[in-house]
């Protein structure tokens, strides 16, 4: 989707927190990214390195941690395993699903000095 | 400027008062570090990422462990709940209207304020990639609209829609629609603080966008289906439609109207005042205002 735009949030993110914190250098950033977060990681890691060129996180290294996507199903009441939005319960075959994780874009942690 | 539809920062306006443009970053003095962006690709280093000898383990050195847990639309979120609180202050129901382009969205919304108008108060925020030609038909309507270019941006976000916001000074207890840009991609993901999102979908473009586009109809509250009148020269399966529509989000309310013959028009109208009325109850100041008695 708009992987430039979220990688310029993380360096907003990480600008406020720097000062926050006190720390100049960012060496490693260490993202969320969820199965149905429509993100693309590959081309989150291309704008990440070069949305952070001459910033304070220039050269850092990015590490993404994937979270598969998980919906609650009202039929079988549990959770299951979704790998789209749009998918089908795959134990009943129903569509009254709620997702319950796999929607994360979070930054988790920094390496920082 | 994005990888995938182009969109960058630093190059959106606002109109401002006498409708010549302004550069909305001045305002903005965080943005300024992002400008170098534009020549990074000079380079052409289409690295991903650096490999494992670059690897620092935590405590070898000065560096450390900083556990953060943010979200990262979390900027645009803060600009959006602000957006909201002053929504709510003012009993403002504000709309995000989202499609993809050629949908028809503007000829709806000029329709629906030619009909509403002197009903209640309304104001429109325009969102276009370039030109004010949207906000000059809204205006012909005799609403007041403001347009916003984004530039190379392929969504509004909640910081511009603030400005605007301001600029616009949109009466108390008013209807808001803000019409974002043509794209049903990216305007899903930026919350800029409305009551709800609306999807406008025509007929003309197949039943199958709600499963190719799950995001926009999956954060959607109504699914406006727009140009049925075309439905005799078409191929165009209006229950799959809703199906798909149903599958990628079981709580989405379907309306099948029609802007140009007026068809089902009066379902939204509907729609509309039922919200206006749901953001007005229990309103501290202004539910006992004229406007909202005579309403229904």
């Amino acid at each position: 989707m708009h992987e430039m735009s979220l990688c310029e949030g993380v360096l907003q993110v990480l600008q406020t927190e720097a000062k926050k914190q006190g720390f100049n250098k960012v060496k490693a950033v260490w993202l969320e990214i969820g199965d149905l977060s429509s993100v693309e990681p590959e081309a989150m890691l291309f704008s990440f390195d070069v949305v952070t060129r001459n910033s304070l996180a220039d050269g850092a290294t990015l590490n993404i941690i994937n979270v598969p996507g998980q919906a609650w199903c009202m039929q079988c009441a549990k959770n299951v395993a979704v790998k789209q939005r749009f998918d089908e319960c795959p134990e009943c075959a129903g569509y009254q699903l709620q997702v319950t994780a796999g929607d994360e874009m979070k930054i988790k942690e920094l390496e920082v000095e | 400027m994005c990888t995938v539809c182009g969109c960058s920062e630093g190059e959106s306006r606002i109109e401002d008062a006498n409708n010549k443009h302004h550069h909305e970053n001045s305002h903005d003095h965080e943005q300024h570090d992002h400008e170098h962006h534009d020549h990074s690709h000079k380079a052409h280093e289409h690295h991903y990422g650096h490999g494992p000898a670059h690897a620092h383990a935590p405590g070898m050195s000065q560096a450390r462990m900083v556990q953060i847990e943010q979200d990262i639309l979390g900027k645009n979120n803060e600009y959006a709940n602000a957006n909201r609180s002053v929504f709510s202050e003012k009993g403002i129901l504000a709309l995000n209207l989202v499609s993809s382009p050629g949908s028809g969205k503007t000829t709806l919304l000029t329709r629906t304020l030619q009909d509403l108008k002197d009903e209640m108060a309304l104001s429109v925020i325009e969102g276009d990639q370039e030109t004010s030609q949207d906000a000059d038909r809204i205006r012909a309507t005799g609403v007041p609209a403001i347009q916003i270019n984004t530039g190379k941006g392929c969504h509004l976000d909640a910081h511009q829609v603030g400005h605007a916001f301001e600029h616009l000074a949109p009466a108390e207890a008013s209807v808001l629609m803000i019409e974002n840009v043509g794209n049903l991609v990216c305007p899903a993901a930026f919350d800029l603080g409305e009551a709800h999102k609306v999807a406008i979908l025509s007929v003309t473009e197949g039943e199958d966008k709600p499963i190719k586009y799950p995001d926009m109809f999956y954060a959607a509250d109504l699914l406006l289906l727009n140009k049925i009148d075309l439905l005799p020269y078409l191929n165009f399966d209006v229950d799959k439609c809703i199906e798909y529509a149903q599958r990628v989000n079981p709580r989405i309310q379907i309306l099948q109207v029609s802007a140009s013959s007026g068809e089902g028009m009066s379902d939204w109208y509907q729609w509309i005042r039922l919200a206006h009325q749901t953001r007005l109850i229990g309103h501290q100041k202004l539910n006992k205002t004229e406007k909202t008695t005579e309403m229904i």
